[in-house]
């Protein structure tokens, strides 16, 4: 269990327990151990995010979990200040091994975000769940 | 039109499983899915058309075919019947089909009632499993909000296209000076672009002018057969050109936020009515955000990709001032935006210009052909576009 100490990501803003299926337990149980799974197929080799028991390419059901390090660049974000707890930063990443997520960025300078930064991932608490992704530039 | 031999069921597949503990509904979805595909001798890739009711988890069909990678989806219907849905659906999918919408129909349908501890819906308490749309889990824990997910789509845009905040502004602009006639507009005042860029930010780079209003109220359009529409004593507005189309992330590869489900949506619509966007003489676009507008006017096919910014500036949209008016009511960005679903007053005020009835201040001489056209869910996740073509006769 890797419940970091880190502060929450947004000065305040709760992160909610992430909704778990019985198709992605083992995405947030690894979560829970600190290890990062993204889901590759073993029939194209494609990789792809949010993670499926059927490939979105090729739709074969031979998809298999594999950890990654959590590196990749930002494809866009968005400073959302409209926000009772204080500013905070949505946006994709572009994984090294492909696929595009949805994420926060926490432990920064929100003003100075770029697109094509290279971010890394961490684990951040939840409320009463799973620690989830979220990246930090390098 | 008959449906009478225009259709034929090629695939069809029952799941083996009485009792699921182990799959997703989204998953037994998908694998019922593949199993009527292979039955057809079909790929995925095959399925133009995805019908499905409420057992599918998410909003309407944009969950399931995002989930299932369905990437030529160009007609979807979640007309939900309870347990008869799947026999109306095929009714629905002849009809499509017969009318050319689409080729091949997937139908799907999925449960697991036996695992009822589980929340149906996507809200898990923590600790229990949940068996809600399958992104959820991936996606709700991050804040998104209707504001930021299309900031995202402006900032994305501005870094490829160079589009600045000055030239979404001119959307809001036009549609401001459009609202001060409209006596029923939640916003009536004129705007400057200095006022828009400098109005506060709320979701980077879309400031508190960059977005529309929220409101109460609703509408409502009554569409008949020609014998009836030619017996009642109102102008005629003939729709002659439809299209549809879903866009989602799709498994992440290839993600691109600078265009949106409208360069599929509206190609066939155009076809269908047999006009150009040139032929357009005024638009109701969907207006969400000013960067939902230009993201669709490109690709309607209005000016180039990344072009849109230059297409909306000086008041280019403006009735009477620019090329293409647009939202000549106000939209959403001023007048209205009814229980935060625009796509009805887009309709509205397409009727009214083409009616002639259009406030005299904004309306457009001689409109006889207009464009609807809107995108629901959102820009930056998983949306569907809507587009039809109308004609004055």
């Amino acid at each position: 269990m890797s419940e970091t100490q880190t502060p929450p990501a947004a000065e305040g803003r709760k992160i909610p327990a992430p909704a778990v299926t019985i198709e992605s337990k083992p995405f947030w149980d690894a979560a829970s151990e600190g290890k990062f799974l993204i889901k590759r197929c073993n029939a194209c080799g494609e990789a792809h995010w949010y993670p499926r028991a059927l490939c979105p390419f090729c739709f074969s059901d031979d998809t298999v979990w594999e950890e990654s390090p959590g590196e990749g660049v930002i494809y866009t974000y968005s400073v959302m200040h409209r926000s009772p707890t204080g500013p905070y930063a949505i946006g994709y990443v572009t994984l090294n091994e492909g696929p595009a997520m949805m994420t926060n960025f926490v432990d920064c300078d929100l003003s100075k975000l770029e697109i094509g930064q290279k971010v890394k991932l961490k684990f951040q608490p939840t409320e009463g769940g799973p620690p989830v992704p979220v990246f930090s530039p390098v | 039109m008959s449906i009478k031999g225009k259709a034929y069921i090629m695939g069809a597949y029952e799941h083996p499983l009485r009792d699921a503990p182990n799959k997703s509904t989204p998953q037994l979805h998908a694998e019922c899915a593949k199993g009527a595909l292979e039955d057809a001798g079909l790929t995925k890739d095959d399925i133009d058309g995805y019908f499905c009711a409420g057992d599918a988890p998410g909003f309407g069909a944009l969950s399931m075919v995002d989930y299932m990678g369905l990437r030529n989806v160009r007609h979807t219907d979640s007309t939900e019947t309870g347990g008869s849905s799947y026999i109306v659906h095929v009714g629905h999918a002849a009809q499509a089909i017969a009318e050319g919408k689409c080729k091949v129909a997937l139908i799907t349908l999925a449960g697991r009632p036996r695992q009822n501890k589980f929340g149906f819906g996507g809200g898990a308490k923590p600790g229990q499993l949940s068996d809600g749309p399958p992104e959820a889990g991936f996606e709700n824990i991050y804040g998104g909000s209707t504001h930021n997910t299309y900031g995202m789509c402006a900032m994305r845009h501005m870094y490829e296209y160079g589009t600045t905040s000055e030239q979404l502004a001119w959307i809001k602009v036009a549609a401001s000076h459009h609202a001060q006639w409209n006596e029923n507009a939640f916003l009536k005042d004129v705007v400057t672009v200095e006022q828009v860029v400098n109005s506060r930010l709320i979701a980077d780079p879309l400031h508190l002018l960059d977005c529309c209003v929220v409101t109460d109220g609703g509408g409502a359009l009554i569409v008949t057969s020609p014998e009836i529409a030619k017996s009642l004593n109102r102008p005629k507005v003939k729709v002659i050109g439809a299209g549809e189309s879903p866009k989602g992330p799709q498994g992440g590869r290839s993600l691109d936020l600078t265009h949106s489900a409208a360069v599929w949506s509206g190609p066939p619509a155009f076809a269908e009515a047999g006009v150009t966007p040139a032929d357009i003489k005024y638009a109701s676009i969907y207006d969400s955000f000013t960067i939902t507008v230009l993201m669709q006017l490109e690709d309607l096919g209005f000016c180039e990709k990344g072009q849109g910014g230059k297409f909306v500036a000086d008041g280019n949209l403006i009735s009477g001032v620019g090329k293409l008016p647009f939202n000549t009511d106000g939209g959403g960005l001023c007048n209205n935006h009814p229980t935060n679903r625009g796509g009805i007053t887009k309709v509205i005020e397409a009727v009214r210009q083409l009616r002639g009835e259009a406030h005299p201040k904004v309306q457009v001489p001689n409109c006889d052909l207009a464009i609807a056209h809107g995108t629901g869910g959102s820009l930056g996740v998983r949306h569907g576009a809507g587009t039809v073509i109308l004609e004055r006769e």
